[in-house]
């Protein structure tokens, strides 16, 4: 097992060293200089010495090719670089803001696990009647339904219907204030968890009608086993391996950041700090949260591997590696 | 004995015609989901032929200070905004640039996705390991922040927008064809092509093309809705369709601030959107019926 999945790891290699070489050489085709990125209309005050020994400090004045040889050798002493823009290392950066993105991320998909799973079983257990009907219907809904609607629609009711604004004041940590923080974070989850419980729904519904189908819930039944275990035991069990895929790839997205959604609920998270890192032309913050955002991919990947074990005792890595 | 070749061609012409199945619109439209995409989205056709001809009940883009956030009434079917400009015709002008951009979209993503997956799948060996690395790099990207990527670099506007997604979509479209390719080009009648002496690009484009193109036809659908989702929420954060062009996703960003006062600013660009994508998922799941007979029922 530890074989496979070292094997999955060193796999991904050639992967996160494509993002490194994209991102790093997209970035320098965007128009303008990064000096002038980096300070603004500032740039324009500096004097010729000033600005070549700028470049110099930055490593800019060096050719790209070594630029990127000189970063991905730091990257392996864990040296991400410097923000310009924050004036911190971008490790810190990156670390300062990923807890907000992880507990957005863990609420959302537990958030659409509790709609998902349970109206996806009760959908299948009903088979074409009103429930399912209406089950089907949510699901539709919540599919063609962007984030960034439900996000505004959210706040439009809660400050018009209930005098709350869940965007205002400054984002309080989970550490600090747990339940402000809990306040701060839970509409944005909803808003993500939603569009996600539909797909989730979707997918529970159709694995359970699949497996409600098999000879051996039908056996199960004629044992006399109560309906409650053989759904649990027998039949959720088993259907639970395409939604593991479902969370795995969902929860890579939640974890690259969630733009809109931390936009719209001025949240500080990963997402936020990638596309202000792009707009602002942060070149080192860029490279880091993107090949960080890539890392997270591949972790999610390998963790949904090794689920798979643990719920299909068929699917052993051993044999194979 | 040309008598027997035709007789004989006759009988398995006889032979055939009661297994013939019925056609693929006929078996589209006995596919509820198929049915209600189909209407909705000749609607929303309809609605972007009508912006796009300028057949809109006011201009899009006239402002009008003396009737500035007007609630819907019988002149303004759909209220004004905070510029006094008709949120209808504005609705209707922002169908014709969001299917604008989804179809040229999807149209480029589609033939690159396809050929690079195609190509992939039916050469093998180096070529399919390189092409298919590259796709995954594409992939470890969330969309959104893959299409920022790209508008950033290319700057923001209509056509920068389209090349976003179309890169965005790519790899979809060469996953989705390579799987395919792989069984295709095992099938006899490849064999036969080839051992006849048909060129390998011919073989490509005129024997396995073709008959990779069932779970194209479904993808195109899904990525149409992908693709107006994902041009809304570019042109929410204000890097798609840029102000004073009239986009779903611009209006919904603009009456974010002015949704307490005037809600019928968020709703009526929300319901187009929600429709727009309901519409082609509904297609596609009718699509995915008719096309794979496996999931016929399961849905």
């Amino acid at each position: 097992m530890l074989r496979y999945l070292t094997q999955r790891a060193i796999a991904f290699v050639p992967t996160v060293l494509g993002v490194t070489l994209l991102v790093f050489f997209a970035i320098r085709a965007i128009p303008g200089d990064a000096i002038t990125a980096m300070l603004g209309t500032e740039a324009g005050m500096l004097t010729a010495n000033q600005r070549a020994s700028l470049e110099e400090y930055f490593g800019l004045d060096k050719p790209s090719y070594v630029q990127y040889f000189n970063w991905l050798g730091n990257l392996l002493q864990g040296d991400l670089g410097y923000s310009v823009r924050h004036g911190q290392p971008v490790l810190d950066v990156i670390l300062a803001r990923f807890p907000v993105t992880l507990e957005l991320a863990v609420l959302a998909v537990l958030i659409a696990l509790a709609i998902g799973l349970t109206f996806g079983v009760i959908a299948a257990i009903f088979h074409n009647s009103v429930i399912d009907l209406f089950g089907q219907l949510f699901a539709l809904i919540g599919l063609a339904a962007p984030n960034f609607l439900i996000g505004t629609l959210i706040i439009y009711v809660l400050s018009v219907y209930f005098g709350i604004l869940p965007n205002a004041g400054n984002y309080v940590d989970l550490t600090e204030d747990p339940v402000k923080n809990f306040e701060q974070i839970i509409f944005p989850a909803i808003t993500l968890g939603f569009a996600f419980s539909a797909s989730v729904m979707r997918m529970t519904r159709s694995a359970m009608l699949e497996v409600l189908g098999q000879d051996y819930i039908r056996t199960a039944r004629s044992k006399g086993l109560r309906e409650r275990t053989i759904l649990s035991r027998h039949a959720l069990r088993n259907a639970l391996i395409p939604i593991v895929t479902l969370v795995g790839v969902e929860a890579g997205y939640l974890l690259g950041g969630t733009v809109i959604v931390e936009e719209i609920f001025t949240l500080p998270g990963i997402g936020r700090l990638a596309y202000n890192a792009i707009s602002q032309r942060d070149y080192a913050l860029i490279q880091g949260v993107t090949l960080f955002i890539a890392l997270n991919f591949v972790v999610i990947n390998l963790v949904v591997d090794f689920v798979y074990t643990l719920l299909d005792p068929r699917i052993s890595y051993a044999k194979h590696s | 004995m040309p008598n027997t070749a035709s007789a004989l061609t006759n009988a398995t012409v006889t032979l055939d015609a009661p297994r013939r199945q019925p056609g693929f619109f006929r078996r589209l439209l006995k596919s509820p989901s198929g049915v209600v995409g189909i209407v909705i989205i000749t609607f929303y056709l309809v609605v972007a032929l009508a912006g796009a001809f300028g057949l809109t009940p006011h201009s899009p883009l006239q402002q009008n200070r003396f009737d500035r956030l007007q609630a819907p009434s019988d002149t303004y079917r759909m209220g004004t905004d905070l510029y006094g400009r008709d949120v209808l015709s504005r609705v209707m002008d922002g169908a014709t640039n969001s299917l604008r951009v989804a179809l040229a979209s999807v149209l480029l993503s589609g033939v690159a996705g396809t050929l690079l997956g195609a190509l992939s799948g039916f050469a093998g060996g180096l070529t399919d390991h390189v092409i298919m690395r590259v796709m995954d790099v594409f992939f470890a990207f969330p969309a959104i922040l893959l299409a920022l990527l790209v508008v950033v670099v290319l700057g923001p506007g209509l056509n920068n927008t389209i090349l976003a997604i179309a890169v965005v979509y790519t790899p979809i479209f060469a996953r989705v064809a390579r799987g395919p390719t792989l069984s295709v080009r095992a099938m006899d009648y490849v064999t036969a092509a080839r051992c006849l002496g048909v060129s390998e690009r011919r073989i490509l484009l005129l024997h396995i093309l073709p008959n990779i193109l069932a779970p194209l036809i479904v993808q195109v659908s899904l990525a149409l809705s992908w693709s107006l989702l994902t041009e809304a929420g570019l042109s929410f954060l204000g890097l798609g369709t840029r102000p004073p062009q009239a986009s779903w996703g611009v209006m919904l960003s603009e009456s974010r601030a002015l949704a307490e006062m005037a809600p019928w600013l968020m709703i009526y660009p929300g319901l187009a959107i929600m429709l727009g994508v309901l519409g082609f998922n509904l297609l596609g799941d009718g699509l995915r019926d008719v096309l794979d007979p496996r999931l016929r029922g399961k849905r």
